[in-house]
Parts: structure tokens; sequence; C-alpha cells
């Protein structure tokens, strides 16, 4: 859809993962015409790696079907994959976009048959499961991915493995002669959803993540519980491949310390949280939990899954911030060194595993946002005046949970909106 | 009407055209489906086999199109022709995906595939195309229920999209709590101080812009209608109603602070100089920067103790069990109002978990900075006296502790301002409910006349939040968005944004009421619920069943639909014991008839037929995508999508059994607390519809085993499957059904 047409009078939203979904959808329902960018191959975005969201412990593939559907549905709404934005010129309700957009090697007609896949041999890295297996190198990212449609790494271009795959292609739908290409886009409002990263786990030292096997972080464990994840849906050490039945969640990774992250993430303390049910629903009464934590946030009515989780005997609680984690060379197992607050003993606990809950940065660092936005000290989008009328959404302006990037992501399309209408004078 | 002209086309790309016999597809569409039109297409997805199809539609007239190719879920852009029926037959998932590859399947693999063509053409068959809704209305103008920082932002907002708002809010002024603080939290870096709460700005706004009507002193004593055609009383505290128009509804009533009377034991109204956190604000305003004096004799305060979660996180079931989110960064603003007017000042937070998400990170460094204590301890006790004394448990030294204030805090948290609990209440007039560890009189914030109840449902807590975590948003009443406190408990900011996307959704649900479509999750539908007045025996299953509250009864004890009220979910049509209800393109007769299209072979054949019912959110596609991973399961399964659980007739079920079918799998989403029905009730209808399909079962001889209802998720990728074949073992074990002819 590389020759989308957009007038002053289209939304442009950047980010397809839940924010920028919701705000490209809300707009799209209220009759507006909206171009929707995503960088990744396909629409989902971070909380498609979830395995269930707390406190209902639902999965987030159900909301992302409803989601889909309504894009499918709507008539309004174009998307992009593989884009990204290079530069954004002009001023509130006139803007000019220019859009990169990578090549994906594959068409329109491609019916997701999996043919090119199959020819393939070479592997790579899976980034959906955060690179902890390979996959082929003609591939869909994930079950749910949209557009259904498969993508021929780059890395195989001009290998036999590309004409393999090419062959394989009955329908015509691989091209490999695709190139980078540019397109500008005339919008009059923008809504940044870029949404956010996992801080860097290894830039915490004593948590040894960068050293020890079975140290790992809270979204490497989402992707563990999925049967078509990379363990296959088994909680098992990455070292040994045993059972992991007793684990260690760290809280404020990185958050919550100027050595790392200022500010407080929200979600990490529910996220443990929920994941210790995830050691239960694997192992039962056997299951053993520690959540090392300084204050549990569960704010407003989380506060309920908190006392539930709180009522478990196979969970146990450590007010602690954890000082170094050192790993027994023998068993593979990591012991946790730290002072528990609460009566100042020390401790040196031993664990199958270590889930370090890491923070939440911006994906992309709002001070280098196309156009020039306000960013706080983060990176953080901070709503300001002087942003015309570009408008962050979701986990672009903050750390927030999906209920909260979803409000706020319906927040900036309603200032979208209120752009376009005075672009396009219209009353009610 | 125009008649209808069915074409059906069959693809065979993907494997289809070497896996089946594409020819006697063709032939059973056009012989058993009364297909007029029927081709075959090497690839039907690209641009030549769609503009056959175009074309076939253009100049042809055919207006009912089957697509005998892939899942109705793939290739949605390509097979998305305007104004015809179309129908799925999915041959590529729903069959040779899920089939092996052999000559001893091939045969069964065949039969699977002719069966789901008939079904497509049968489907077809019995659909139309819906025609907009013609009694939909066309206001557009937005009522904001509540004048607090909350419902003036959805107002100024709506307003500045161009919408005209009608604002009531019940006291004689606007701003609500946030009007009482001094000061409120920051909102913008660097988050160290306190700041101005805007309230006189936004007040001001409001006054300017003449896009906004403000009502005060009233409140609204009836709301009836639908969106796009709401018809609202709005009275006068002096008495006099007027009745206005308006499209979409923002509910933003707000809360009351818990009372803190009810907590003797922390000194709550047993001294002046024990205050609530809204108290304390009362104090900062009166002293406007100067240092604060407590209310029992006017002395300068010098120490200051806030009792965090006073009355809140409570386990034993007497006060609020939930945690107000907004109270650590109050108290911590509030301790600074005492460092900033006299650093000398002992300010002392008392805390299990401080609760600062968020750069509230930074603000409660920046009290730390500013010299406030903060203590984690349990408070058991306050001491009344000249010199209040609070005993607590200290958690770090593990030991018990007093402190010594001019003043105390009690942090007690937000009640919902929600009005009435339907739930419990039961919509009757005049009903006290009762929230929460409270007493206090509940007034109805709507007085909605609709049959089941008077206000919003609410969700948990007295709060009427969303369920859903994906949709906040999401009411149980259509055109109708809650926001602010009453809805969840928030601060001013979170308020603020919260408002703002509620005044999108309720601007959304009036354009689209305009143009006569269904609103969220089955946003842009066109069709909607009708029924058949003669056959309709009022037993009232479908207004009471009804999971969105459209269905009110008119005077002659009919149902009456408000079709801009609507979801269309089918939970009515699912209910109704006579089958008088339906949907353009969902009825009794689109599933019926491709329940009854099914090809049945004999008793002796050793060929079962087993219905499945799948939600076409969640098990549906947990089937594709166990097709798009080649896991099998028994060729003897037909899978019908379904709107939702709830939709299901039981009539679709005892015509199953009685033409012959040997096993009926539903599957639907979870039920109960943490329900994933995203209509809410469907599947628990379902669950209770489907308890007393055993009596039916023994009533025609057959073993209860042949039917069973399972809640199945999008991710059970490899257990939907597994539930069917453990279908065909049952049939296995029990043998055929008797009643095959």
């Amino acid at each position: 859809m590389s020759g989308a047409v957009a007038t002053n009078e289209t939304i442009l939203v950047v980010g397809g993962g839940i924010s920028g979904m919701t705000a490209a959808l809300e707009a799209a329902e209220c009759g507006k015409d909206v171009v929707l960018v995503e960088k990744n191959p396909s629409l989902g975005g971070r909380v498609s790696q979830l395995y269930k969201y707390f406190p209902k412990l639902c999965h987030p593939t159900c909301g992302m079907e409803i989601n889909l559907r309504r894009i499918k549905a709507n008539k309004h709404l174009r998307v992009l994959t593989l884009a990204e934005v290079d530069k954004v010129e002009g001023r509130a309700g006139d803007y000019t976009v220019t859009i990169r957009l990578r090549p994906r090697y594959v068409n329109e007609n491609c019916t997701a048959c999996g043919a090119c896949a199959d020819a393939v041999s070479t592997e790579i890295d899976n980034p959906f499961n955060y690179k902890l297996n390979k996959m082929k190198a003609a591939y869909l990212p994930f079950n749910m991915a949209y557009p259904q449609r498969y993508v021929i790494d780059s890395s195989i271009i001009g290998t036999p493995d590309a004409e393999k795959a090419k062959a394989a292609c009955k329908y015509d739908a691989i091209d490999l002669g695709m190139k980078e290409q540019t397109m500008t886009l005339k919008v009059g409002a923008i809504v940044w959803a870029t949404g956010w990263r996992p801080y860097d786990a290894a830039k915490i030292q004593p948590y040894g993540y960068d050293r020890y096997d079975n140290v790992i972080t809270s979204v490497e464990f989402e992707r563990m519980m999925d049967p078509f994840g990379p363990t296959a849906g088994k909680l098992v050490r990455p070292s040994d491949g045993k059972e992991a039945k007793n684990v260690a969640f760290i809280q404020c990774a990185g958050s919550r310390d100027r050595n790392h992250l200022k500010h407080c993430s929200r979600i990490c303390c529910m996220a443990s949280l929920k994941q210790s049910t995830y050691v239960n629903e694997q192992f039962g009464d056997q299951a053993q939990s520690t959540i090392y934590y300084i204050d549990i946030r569960a704010i407003d009515r989380l506060e309920d899954f908190y006392q539930k989780v709180r009522a478990n005997p196979t969970v146990k609680f450590v007010k602690s911030k954890v000082a170094n984690i050192t790993e027994d060379r023998e068993s593979s197992d990591v012991i946790l060194h730290g002072v528990d607050t609460e009566g100042y003993h020390r401790y040196d606990n031993r664990h199958d595993l270590c889930v370090l809950a890491v923070g939440m940065e911006p994906s992309v660092d709002a001070r280098g946002i196309p156009g020039g936005v306000h960013a706080d000290a983060s990176g953080f989008l901070e709503a300001d005046a002087a942003n015309g009328a570009i408008f962050g959404a979701g986990c672009a302006t903050n750390a927030l949970d999906v209920n909260r990037a979803v409000q706020s992501a319906t927040a900036a399309s309603l200032r979208a909106i209120q752009v376009i209408n005075k672009v396009s004078g219209a009353e009610v | 009407m125009a008649d209808i002209k069915i074409g059906a086309y069959v693809c065979k790309g993907c494997g289809l055209g070497e896996r089946l016999n594409t020819a006697q597809l063709m032939t059973v569409a056009q012989r058993e489906g009364k297909a007029q039109v029927v081709r075959e297409h090497e690839f039907l997805c690209n641009s030549a086999g769609i503009s056959m199809i175009k074309q076939d539609i253009e100049k042809e007239g055919v207006n009912h199109v089957v697509i005998a190719a892939c899942s109705r879920r793939a290739k949605t852009d390509a097979f998305g022709f305007d104004s015809v029926a179309i129908s799925r037959a999915n041959l590529r998932e729903g069959v040779i995906w899920v089939q092996p590859d052999t000559d001893e399947a091939k045969e069964i693999t065949q039969e699977m595939a002719a069966d789901y063509v008939r079904m497509g053409c049968a489907e077809v068959a019995k659909m139309q195309i819906p025609q907009i809704n013609p009694s939909h209305g066309n206001n557009k103008r937005i009522l904001v229920v509540g004048g607090g920082i909350s419902g003036m932002t959805s107002a100024i907002e709506a307003a500045k999209a161009g919408y005209e708002v009608l604002l009531v809010e019940k006291t004689g002024q606007l701003g609500g709590w946030a009007a009482k603080l001094y000061r409120r939290v920051p909102s913008h870096e660097p988050y160290a101080d306190p700041m101005e709460t805007g309230v006189p700005a936004l007040v001001r706004q409001i006054e300017a812009d003449k896009r906004i009507t403000v009502h005060l002193n009233s409140t609204i004593s009836r709301t009836s209608g639908a969106p796009g055609q709401f018809s609202v009383d709005i009275s006068k505290e002096s008495g006099g109603t007027s009745t206005e128009n308006v499209g979409a509804v923002i509910m933003a009533s707000g809360f009351e602070p818990y009372d803190l009377k009810k907590l003797p034991e922390l000194g709550g109204g047993k001294s002046p100089d024990v205050v609530d956190q809204a108290g304390l604000e009362q104090l900062a305003r009166a002293a406007n920067g100067a240092a604060i004096k407590r209310p029992s004799d006017g002395k300068e305060i010098k120490s200051v103790v806030f009792v965090q979660c006073a009355g809140q996180r409570d386990e034993s079931g007497k006060h609020l069990a939930y945690c107000s989110g907004h109270c650590c960064n109050t108290s911590i603003k509030q301790a600074m109002y005492f460092k900033d007017s006299n650093p000398n000042v002992d300010a002392v937070v008392v805390y299990t978990d401080l609760r600062t998400p968020g750069n509230g990170e930074d603000f409660y460094r920046s009290a730390q900075r500013k010299g406030v204590i903060f203590t984690k301890g349990t408070v058991s006790e306050v001491v009344p006296g000249a010199e209040l004394q609070v005993k607590f448990k200290d958690l770090i030294l593990n030991d018990d502790a007093v402190a010594k204030a001019d003043l105390v805090v009690l942090a007690t948290g937000m009640v919902a301002n929600s009005g009435v609990d339907i739930d419990t209440a039961g919509g009757a007039p005049n009903v006290e409910g009762q929230k929460e560890g409270g007493e206090s009189k509940v007034v109805s914030i709507l007085n909605l006349t609709y049959r089941q109840g008077k206000d919003l449902p609410l969700l948990k807590h007295g709060f009427n939040d969303s369920h859903f975590i994906c949709f906040p948003y999401e009411t149980r009443r259509t055109g109708i968005y809650s926001c602010g406190p009453v809805r969840r408990p928030m601060d001013a900011q979170q308020a603020i944004e919260d408002a703002t996307g509620a005044a999108l959704k309720a601007i959304q649900a009036a354009e689209n009421a305009a143009l006569g479509r269904a609103a969220h999750p089955r946003s842009g539908d066109l069709s909607f619920p009708t029924f058949r007045r003669e056959g309709c025996t009022q037993c009232k299953r479908c207004t009471v069943e009804c999971p969105f509250g459209a269905i009110d009864e008119d005077e002659q004890r009919y149902p009456q639909f408000n079709e801009s009220r609507c979801r269309r979910c089918g939970t009515c049509m699912g209910a109704c014991p006579v089958r008088v209800i339906s949907f353009e393109n969902y009825s009794v007769d689109t599933v019926g008839y491709q329940i009854k299209s099914v090809d049945i072979p004999d008793q002796f054949s050793e060929k079962p037929r087993i219905l499945v019912l799948a939600c076409e959110n969640d098990a549906y596609p947990a089937l594709d995508m166990a097709a798009m991973n080649k896991i099998q399961y028994s060729a003897f399964a037909r899978i019908v999508p379904v709107r939702c659980l709830g939709s299901v007739n039981t009539i679709w079920i005892n015509d199953a059994l009685t033409s012959g079918y040997d096993g009926v799998v539903l599957m639907g989403c979870q039920k109960g607390d943490n329900y994933q029905c995203h209509f809410v009730k469907g599947s628990e209808m379902a669950y209770y519809r489907m308890s007393k399909i055993d009596d039916t079962l023994k009533g025609m001889s057959l073993e209860v085993e042949r039917v069973r209802t399972c809640e199945v998720a999008i991710t059970d990728i490899q257990r939907a499957p597994k539930i069917i074949n453990e279908m065909a073992e049952t049939i296995q074990k029990i043998g055929l059904s008797p009643m095959k002819f």
C-alpha cells in the first residue's frame, strides 16, 4: 500500500502496538482517515508477546483479535508495516511526513501458505521470542501476525536460500528485487505511539544477567509460557533445561534507581505477582516463588490481586533490594544476597531461576522524534503546547499498564481529531 | 429486495487444487447449494481472481457470494466486496491443513470440503444485505454529568472537537473536589513541588465557550432513548425540569471521601485535629502558604503524621478493600505544604507500601529532600488529646512505636458516586443500595428508564469501570461512558486523560448512531435485531438476558428493541424459545440451514458428524492457528463460527441431534468473575441454557456425552483440536447416533 494517498485531514499514527492500534481505530471509527505505520513486519507490539494480562489472567491476543477485526472492517484505516518515520516537516494541520519502507521481499500476493519457509534452510534469531530461539529466514512473525504475510529476512538476500524461497512460491509473491523506498504523506495531526522497550538488564551489573544463564528478564519469562515459544511452554532453566520450580523475582530491576531509570515502571510489581501464578500453573504446590521488593505497587482494585497472591502459601515476599547475585558453578543455581529490611536479616537465598522485573524505557527517545517535541529527562514524550499537533500516546509518554495506555491513546486520538476538525472546518 | 443470485467461487491455490476434487465441489455448489454462477480459479485472491468475482457482481448480478478458499480471517482485503452478502467456506484452514495428505484420508477430506461448500451456500442463501436501521437518531450533542475536573475536561475537549455540550452539575459551582484543593500533584518535570490546580482557568474556559451550556444546581431525573436520540430531564434543585435531547452521555459523577468517622480507632470523629485529606486541603487553603493552624485551638502545627491506607486495603471486611491510588502522592504533596512554609515542621508519613508509580518517584524523592520522614509501619490507634499519639508497629525495626503530633491526617480513600447498584437493587424504584463499607443513601445519577435498571452496572467495589483490559471505555450501556474517579480510583492527572478519552467515545457513539452503525466490538455492523411480533409469547427472556440493557418492553409488553443500543451479539436470538428474533446477516436460519445442509452418512457408514459451534473471536481463531501449525483434528467435525456462544439457540442443538449428528461441541469464552466474553454474559448464558440439555438428550434416548460445552481461549491452539478429537473418541466408544435417516 505504498501508494497511500493522504491529505491534511488525515491522522498519522506511529506505532502499531496496542496504543497505536487503539488511537488509529478510535479515530477511524469516528470516520477519520488514518494511516498507521509500524516498524516491525506485524502489528501487535509488546502485548502480543505476553502470555497473560494481570489481573484477569486473560490472553492479550484475544483483544488483539478484536482489534484486527476492527482494522479489517474499517475502510478509513490503512496500515503500513516495516515503515518508520524519517522526517516531519510543517505545522499543526499541515505536516509533510517522510516514511521509509524497508523491503519485505514478499508482496500482497502472499497467501501465507508457508511454502517459502519450508524451502529455506537458514535460521535466524527470533526477535518475537527475544532471540531465545531460532526461526527460518522466511517467516510469519507469529501466529497472530497481521498482515498475515511472510517476510524474507534481508540476511539471505543474494544467497541461494532466497532463490529457493522464490522458487517455492507459486503465487509470484516473492520479489527479491524489492528495495527500500521512501514516501511522503500529507497529514494534519500525528499520534506518536512508539511504546516501550525493556531496560537493558546487562547494565545492572550486580545481577549478572550477562554472566549467568539462569538470570533472565520478565519479558523472556513471558515467552517461556507460550506453547509456541522458545521452550514450548515449559518453565525450564536456560542452563540445563531443568524445571524451574523455585523462582526468584527481583522488583525494580533498573527502576526507581538513579543509576538506571529514575522512574517507577508501574507495571513490574503486578507483572511479577502475575508471573508467580505461572509457576503454580506449571508445578502446582511444588512451585516456590519469592518476590524481592521495595514497595508492592498494586494500585486501586489491583490490590485484590495482590491480596490473592499474598494468600498463596507458595509465594514469599521479602522486602529487600537484592544486593547481588552469584552463581553456584556446579548446579548453576543462582544465589541472591542481601538484607531483609523487615527486621534486618542477612540472606543468601538459592533459587533455580531468577527473573528480573525489568523497567520500561521509551522505545524511541523523544528527544530524537522527528518534528521536535518536548521530552522529559527519561526520553518520554511530554505533552506541551509547543508540540503542535504531535500527540503522545501510551508508553511513549510514560510507564503505563495496558489499561492506562489505551486510555492515553484514546485521549490522543481525540486531540488529533480536534486538529483535523479545525482543518476541515467541520462543525456539528 | 432483489432476487438472490448466488455465486460460488472455488479456489485451487494453496494446495486446494491438489488435495481436493474442485470439480466435484463446484457440482455440489451448483446442485445442492443452488449457486447460479459457479467458478473455480487457480489463485482466487490474486487480482485476476478478484476481478472475475467483481465482474460477476457487476455484470451477472451476483449478489450473494460464497468464497470457498481460506478462512474468513485470511485475505479479508481481497475478499471484501461491497454491498453483497459474503460467506466463506473454509477449505484451507478448515480442511486441508488439518487433515493428513494421504490416500486413505482423501475421501473423508473431500467430504469435509463438500460439506463446507454446502454450508457456505446455505448460509449465504439465508443472509440478507443489512439495510440501515431506520429508527436511528442524528443528535450529536454530548451530555456530561458532573462538573468536577473530569466532567469539565470532557466538556472542553468535546467542544474543542466541534461538538455541542450540556454540562450538568448538582452543586452551585463547577470545580468539584479539585476546586477544594490548595494545590495538586505535579504533572510535569521536575515533579518537585505541588502545582496550581488549574481549576479557575478551566471554569473560565467553559464560561467562554459558546458550545458548552452549563446547568448548575441540577440533576438528571430521567434518561431514556438510545445513542443519537437520548432524551433527558434536567431538574433544578429549586424546582423546574427541562427536557433536552443528546446523542451520547458521559458520566463523571466523581467520588466522596470515605467517612473518617468510621475510623474511631484512628481518632476519626474523636478529635478535631484528626482530619482526612480533604480536611487538610481546607486548612492549607485557609493558611494560603503561611503556617497551617490546627482546628482545635488555632495553634500553629509543628508536627504532623500522615496515616496511609486509613480504612483502605482493609482485610477485615469493615472498610474499603481497595487502594485509592492517589493517596500516597497526595500525602506527599500535603507534607510539602508544611515543609514549604516551615522546614522545621516534623512531617511523618506512615505507610505499608509507598505507591508513587511513574514519575511520582521524583515527587517522592523531592519530599525526602525536603525532610519528610517516611516510616514503614501499620497504625493501630490514634489517641486524641492536646498532643495526639499515633501508635504503630514499625515494620522495619519490628517494634511498637509511638509518634506524637499536633495534627493527624488520615488518607481515607475514594468512594465512587456511581448511583444505584442495579445488580443488587434489581433496578426497582426508590431502592437504597448499599456501598462497600458505607450506609449512605444512594441516589441514582442517570435515572435511566431502561428495563434493567437506573444506572450503569458496577464492576467492583462500587466503581463502574470496564471489565476489559484492552477496552477500558467499555460499558454495558451503549453510548454512555463513565470517566474519572467514579469509574476507578484515580488522581486528577489520570482523570484528565480519562475524561478526554471518554469524550472521544461519546463523540464516536453519536457519530456511529447517526449512521445506523453498531458500537464496539462490532463497530460498523449495520445489521440490527428484528422480531416477528405474531410469534412472540412475551416470555421476556430477551429483555432480561440482553447484556447491554438494549431491550425494553412496550405498553403491550412486547419487547422493544432500541436498535442503537444493541451491540449485535445475538444473545436475544439465542434466548428466544420461539425463535422470532433475527439479524439480517445472522439468524436462526443462517446457522440452522448450515447445520441442516451437512451430508449425514447412514448409521453403518462409520462416519460420524460432530457439530462444533465456536466463538468467532476466540475458539475459531484458535482452530485457525492450529491449522496454520498443521495440528490435525477429526475429519468428522463441522465447525460453525458464531458471534458469541450467547447467540446459540438450543434449537440448533436439537435440530442437529434429530438430524443425525453424533456429537455437538460448544466452544465459548471463560465465564465467571474473570469472564472473557466480550459480550459480557453470552458464554454464561450459553452454559446456563446448556445445563438443561441433558434432559433433552435423555428425552431423545441419547447419551449425555454427545453434547459438550467448553471454555476455549484464543491461545488454546493445541487444546481446541484435542477437544474435538475427544468427542470423536467418545462417539467411537458409545457408537453412532441412531437418529440418522
